[in-house]
């Protein structure tokens, strides 16, 4: 029996899909309106956009949250990585349990507690040691703390469909484990790699509550600064710099993962191209009979 | 040899273990010693519990009065009650809606597929916070939803939707529909046609298959997705303080009050703490059905 695609399937993915994307499609209609009032459709213009650039304190918040962002994504993908192989590779290792709850928690617990409990440390520290002072550093630290799951989460996924057998046979060539890894696996997982930082990189760009508990007097994130607009109702000039946020993300990714699919089907092509030139004469395989703890011994 | 390696393993455990430790646990136990501190005004502005006497013992001085006041006071109890029946609520309507939706593109051919994953994990990708602002445009008094409604003669007033309790639930259903989503698709689109095939061989009407087959394999997927959403639902903060009303006790505005406008550190903590205690039980379930997902 074929699965059936029916007319009925199809209105329920339009309509459902749909809802999702109107709201965007109204904000970005409206921040091409004339009229201060939003709701009141005042003629097209694009006023809002160049007002957008003349606001500096926008402007400053935009740069820094890039460059919380920059930094976030970059500790979150390097510890996230090395957490996601610790929790494939290593079957056992005292920990292992500790490790991978706490790597999973974040992703679904409320931001306001992790971010409370944070201030509060970072609080006392400050008052016993006079340090940190919060602002730039102690963001970052908060938002690579809740990226670093959803990089493991992406990478683990990878890493279990990761042919080991490759690295096996590097290493039986007499490459070291780090070399074998790094040679072979590393090209592997990198598209999970990248789109963990990438998915880090916007999660802390659009983070508002950790910033909020995070933020020193002096350190307003554009999150933080957008929210304190929002919080009196529609704003034209945030409906255009959402627009701009929206339009840029969306194009990124759909960028990244068009970059990446044709990355994946080439990498398939020359897998499908070395398995071809390999079948001719097939050796038997010896290392299947032999009892692997005698294959690598350790 | 095995040294080496041993030690090599540790180099790659221990960075993120020690991070995690420090950013993410550690927090967790202070904010456990602070919710049993009493509030005092200074810098920082909570006793500490353990203090030294004259003749340098340690003394641990524990206030559960911080916990007393969940229960005395009439706002905490309501609020975990308000938050805990709007994420429920919330998850539901995810479900009975994210549902039909991941059914209908687990039957779409598959190039389309991936097409529509993208358009469903899209959204995801762009700001929370400007999605939950757009959703003001549209559900305001002359909003696009009540001008549209106007015009085609189903009320006659507008509909009063901002600053409510529908607007929260409204918010939440629609920015977590995909996290509802997109692990009910992972399900069904695995489960194997042949079981549906060999139902309707056997005489079984589809709804009847549907019922004996898809519902009960695709459980995996609707508990992880119903946990995926009602967690930070119940937690949420962005969508109350923007979409709600002005006295809405979602748990989040709560503990943000407490902390930024009352300056009760200990209170909030002990809010905190007690908010933990409660999500443990939904928490463990998702981790032990993300875990088995990994390993299939």
């Amino acid at each position: 029996m074929r699965r059936q695609f029916s007319a009925l399937h199809v209105a329920i993915l339009c309509l459902g899909i749909g809802v999702l994307y109107v709201p965007i499609v109204v904000l970005i209609g409206y921040s091409f309106n004339a009229s201060p009032m939003v709701n009141v459709w005042g003629g097209f213009s694009t006023i809002w956009y160049s007002r957008l650039l003349h606001h500096q304190n926008l402007l400053d918040s935009a740069l820094l949250s890039l460059e919380v962002a920059m930094c976030a994504a970059s500790i979150a993908v390097v510890l996230g990585t090395l957490a996601a192989i610790a929790l494939v590779r290593f079957a056992r290792f005292p920990g292992r349990f500790l490790l991978s709850a706490m790597v999973t928690a974040p992703l679904v617990m409320p931001e306001v507690i992790t971010g409370i409990a944070l201030l509060l440390l970072f609080v006392s520290l400050l008052h016993t040691f006079s340090w940190p002072h919060r602002g730039f550093f102690t963001i970052v630290f908060a938002h690579a703390t809740f990226c670093i799951a959803y990089v493991t989460v992406t990478v683990q996924s990878r890493l279990h469909g990761a042919d080991q057998s490759l690295e096996e046979a590097a290493m039986d060539l007499g490459a070291g484990p780090g070399r074998a890894f790094i040679d072979i696996t590393l090209p592997l997982i990198a598209p999970a790699i990248i789109s963990g930082w990438l998915l880090s990189f916007t999660l802390s760009l659009d983070d508002l509550v950790s910033s909020s508990f995070m933020a020193g007097p002096s350190t307003n994130t554009l999150p933080m600064l957008i929210y304190s607009k929002v919080k009196l109702g529609l704003s034209p000039v945030i409906n255009a710099l959402a627009t701009l946020i929206i339009v840029a993300v969306g194009a990124g990714v759909i960028c990244a993962g068009w970059m990446m699919r044709r990355a994946e089907a080439r990498h398939e092509l020359e897998m499908h191209e070395a398995e071809r030139l390999n079948a001719a004469p097939r050796v038997p395989d010896l290392r299947e009979r032999v009892p692997r703890a005698v294959r690598s011994p350790s | 040899m095995n040294r080496t390696r041993h030690a090599r393993r540790w180099l790659i455990i221990l960075p993120p273990l020690l991070f995690l430790l420090i950013f993410f646990l550690v927090p967790f136990f202070y904010t456990l010693k602070i919710s049993f501190a009493e509030s005092v005004i200074r810098i920082p502005p909570f006793t500490d519990i353990f203090t030294r006497t004259a003749d340098h013992r340690l003394h641990l001085t524990l206030d559960l009065n911080n916990f007393r006041r969940l229960f005395t006071e009439e706002v905490y109890g309501l609020a975990y009650l308000f938050s805990l029946r709007t994420a429920f609520f919330s998850t539901l309507t995810c479900l009975l809606l994210g549902y039909p939706i991941a059914y209908a593109m687990s039957r779409a051919p598959r190039a389309t597929q991936k097409v529509l994953l993208l358009a469903i994990i899209l959204p995801f990708w762009t700001s929370f916070l400007l999605r939950v602002y757009a959703l003001e445009a549209v559900i305001q008094n002359d909003g696009i939803l009540n001008m549209l409604l106007l015009r085609l003669g189903l009320i006659s007033h507008p509909l009063v939707i901002m600053h409510t309790n529908l607007a929260i639930y409204i918010g939440i259903v629609y920015s977590y529909l995909p996290y509802m989503v997109l692990p009910l698709f992972a399900t069904l689109q695995k489960l194997d046609p042949a079981l549906l095939e060999a139902a309707s061989d056997l005489g079984s009407p589809p709804w009847r298959a549907f019922l004996d087959i898809t519902l009960p394999l695709s459980l995996p997927g609707i508990i992880a997705g119903s946990m995926l959403v009602f967690i930070p639902a119940v937690g949420e903060f962005v969508i109350p303080s923007l979409l709600g009303g002005p006295g809405n006790l979602m748990i989040g505005r709560v503990l943000w009050d407490e902390f930024f406008t009352n300056h009760d550190w200990p209170v909030a903590s002990a809010v905190a703490i007690a908010f933990v205690v409660l999500l443990v039980g939904p928490i463990a379930i998702y981790q032990y059905f993300s875990a088995r997902h990994l390993e299939s």
